[in-house]
């Protein structure tokens, strides 16, 4: 595998709720973060701890109260939506706990979503890309079902495939296996690894499983809102 | 555009019976517009058209006749009692000037001198009082069609010729061939042969006007070499009115045009008009109201996957134009089947309705319907569409 290189980092990041009202507080209490791609890692905590809030900072899906984050080297605190949109769909891959496939779509068409919402109409090799993920899922006989005929695992898997069709930095899942059975989840676990191993793009997965927590490299633990040691 | 466009056709038709539903609604509603706009316009021509068959677009007339009242030296306090002035038979001042200024003038298509005047029709015992209208025959006929009106008879005037109204010929037992004599008073009196017999279909013309040539009409009437009215007809039948003025202005005669002499017709239509314009308006309104509301539902619906297209990377103006562009292809699929619609309303009309007049289909009706609506359903979806790229993706996903 290539030399590991720095993926994104945190710098002092808080967040807090609710700003200027009556009921302010802070989740987030200046979190200092790095991950590189040669990391597999979960984030583990109890519940309201500020994980959910944590990864969408990370995924730029929600702007920090202050602090800054780095997403391969660029600061990203100064920029607009637009910026960050596009940041987004180019580096980032999101995996959530319920699957979000676009029902009105085929399988192979919710891979190929973020190509298309990034690049337009998806050129050969892109499908080429989608299919063979389809496949590496196990899902290369569903590539032209609709969501609502395929099974929860099925449809995670899917999701999984198109976190994975731009070729991300940087994987995010927030719980992806909570909705799954523990055979099923182990699997999901198992896909994660390998994509890992195969596209080396850095991976944070949110789960409660503490099994499924110690199968990978390494833990970060969040406690109100503090990341402990 | 190609992703918008394809999420904007995918969401729709997902949406089936929601689609489907507005569809028909855009349809009947844009079906309505047609229709009746088409239904007006065909009665307000079927209208302009009867009232133009008998009359000019433009009257010349020579000027009123003022009295002149003197003015009073300077300190005087002068109080007048003054009554209008009988107006003679007065000729038009170098008519053939003014004809070939007129004959010049682009906007108009044919200009037609006339002498016309009062005088009684005998026959044996029986008088009626008529018009004589003396004319040039082709100029003449480029402004009244008189030869699709003819039912007895030929055209025809000059050499003691003339050509009479079927009710005057009724009233007076004339027939084709027969001799009417005519009295202008003054001992002025001639004979004329009953070269044919028309019918306008306006009972007063069928029964006064006698039409004559300019030299007989001109002699019977005492003003010999002149004439008393210029009749022009223009290019453009509502610009009548600008025309009537641009020639008053060039010639210092009074010109006057069919929509000043039918002014309570022109005010008719034109409230029919605007009834028109307010039937289809809030046809439209209805219509946007109708696209806003499915697509506010559909933003609803939608808010999951709207909150993880955002994730994926789709932009906020990607997003608007996702539901920008169902608005448009609501608007311009429902009204395409909403004109067909309307056109077969029409044709069904025309086909086994009353069959007073036929509709046409004034050619900008449907592609203006269609544009209208299209217009609204963008109009409608920006609401929507503006919630849908404002929504934060982390709330959206978090939605439901
Ligand atoms: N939009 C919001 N407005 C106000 N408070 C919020 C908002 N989102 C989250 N919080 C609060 O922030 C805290 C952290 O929430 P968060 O969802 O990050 O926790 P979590 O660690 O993901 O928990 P869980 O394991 O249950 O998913 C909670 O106390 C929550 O109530
Ligand atoms: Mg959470």
């Amino acid at each position: 595998m290539a030399e590991p290189r720095e993926v994104m980092r945190l710098e002092g990041l808080r967040k807090s709720y609710n700003i200027g009202q009556a009921n302010e507080v802070e989740v987030l209490h200046g979190i200092d973060l790095r991950l590189d791609s040669s990391d597999f890692a979960a984030l583990v905590g109890p519940s309201g701890s500020g994980k959910s809030t944590l990864l969408n900072q990370i995924g730029l899906l929600d702007t920090p109260t202050d602090g800054e984050l780095y997403l391969l080297g660029q600061a990203t605190s100064d920029m607009d939506d637009e910026a960050r949109t596009a940041l987004r769909g180019q580096h980032l891959g999101f995996v959530f706990q319920f699957h979000h496939l676009i029902s009105a779509f085929s399988a192979l068409e919710n891979v190929l979503m973020p190509v298309m919402v990034n690049q337009g109409r998806p050129d050969r090799e892109a499908i080429d890309r989608a299919r063979a993920l389809l496949a590496d899922v196990g899902l290369e006989k569903f590539a032209d079902s609709k969501p609502t005929e395929l099974s929860g695992g099925q449809q995670q898997r899917v999701a999984i495939a198109r976190a994975l069709v731009t070729r991300p930095a940087l994987l995010l899942a927030d719980e992806p296996t909570g909705n799954l059975d523990t055979k099923t989840a182990a699997d999901v676990f198992a896909l994660f690894r390998r994509f890992h191993q195969a596209y080396g793009c850095a991976v944070l997965l949110v789960t409660h499983d503490p099994r499924l927590a110690d199968t990978c490299d390494r833990t970060i633990s969040l406690i109100d809102g503090c990341i402990e040691p | 555009m190609w992703i918008e466009s394809t999420l904007a056709l995918r969401f729709l038709r997902q949406g089936r019976a929601q689609t489907l539903l507005i569809l028909i609604g855009i349809a009947v509603g844009v079906a309505v517009i047609v229709f009746v706009v088409a239904l007006i316009a065909g009665l307000q021509d079927n209208v302009i058209d009867r009232t133009l068959g008998t009359q000019a677009h433009i009257r010349v007339e020579a000027p009123e006749e003022l009295n002149r009242i003197a003015p009073a030296p300077p300190g005087t306090l002068q109080l007048v009692l003054e009554d209008r002035r009988a107006q003679t038979l007065r000729p038009i001042n170098n008519w053939q000037q003014v004809r070939d200024v007129l004959d010049g003038l682009p906007g108009i298509s044919a200009v037609s001198p006339i002498v016309s005047g009062p005088a009684f029709g005998r026959r044996g015992d029986a008088v009626e009082s008529v018009a004589l209208i003396g004319m040039d025959l082709p100029r003449y006929l480029q402004v009244i069609p008189l030869q699709e009106n003819m039912v007895d008879g030929r055209l025809q005037v000059g050499s003691g010729n003339a050509v009479i109204g079927r009710q005057l010929a009724r009233d007076l037992g004339l027939r084709t061939g027969g001799k009417l004599r005519l009295d202008a008073g003054d001992g002025r009196a001639a004979i004329v042969n009953v070269a044919g017999i028309f019918e306008l279909g306006v009972r007063e013309l069928d029964a006064r006007y006698v039409y004559l040539d300019l030299k007989q009409a001109q002699s019977l009437l005492d003003l010999p070499g002149g004439i008393t009215v210029i009749d022009v007809t223009v290019d453009e039948l509502f610009a009548a009115d600008r025309m009537a003025a641009r020639i008053a202005g060039l010639t210092g005669l009074r010109a006057e045009s069919w929509m000043q002499t039918n002014a309570q017709l022109m005010n008719a239509l034109s409230s029919q008009s605007i009834s028109t314009n307010m039937i289809s308006f809030f046809v439209a309104i209805s219509v946007a109201f109708g696209i806003a509301s499915v697509l506010a539902v559909s933003v609803s619906q939608r808010t999951r996957e709207i909150g993880i297209l955002r994730a994926i990377g789709t932009r906020r103006r990607q997003m608007l134009r996702v539901f920008l562009v169902q608005g448009a292809v609501l608007g311009l699929l429902g009204s395409t089947i909403g004109a067909l619609a309307g056109w077969s309303l029409v044709a069904v009309f025309n086909n086994l309705g009353p069959g007073l007049f036929e509709v046409g289909m004034p050619p900008a009706l449907i592609p203006s319907a269609m544009a209208l609506a299209t217009v609204a359903g963008v109009i409608a979806a920006a609401v929507p569409a503006s919630r849908a790229a404002r929504m934060d993706p982390v709330e959206a996903i978090r939605h439901g």
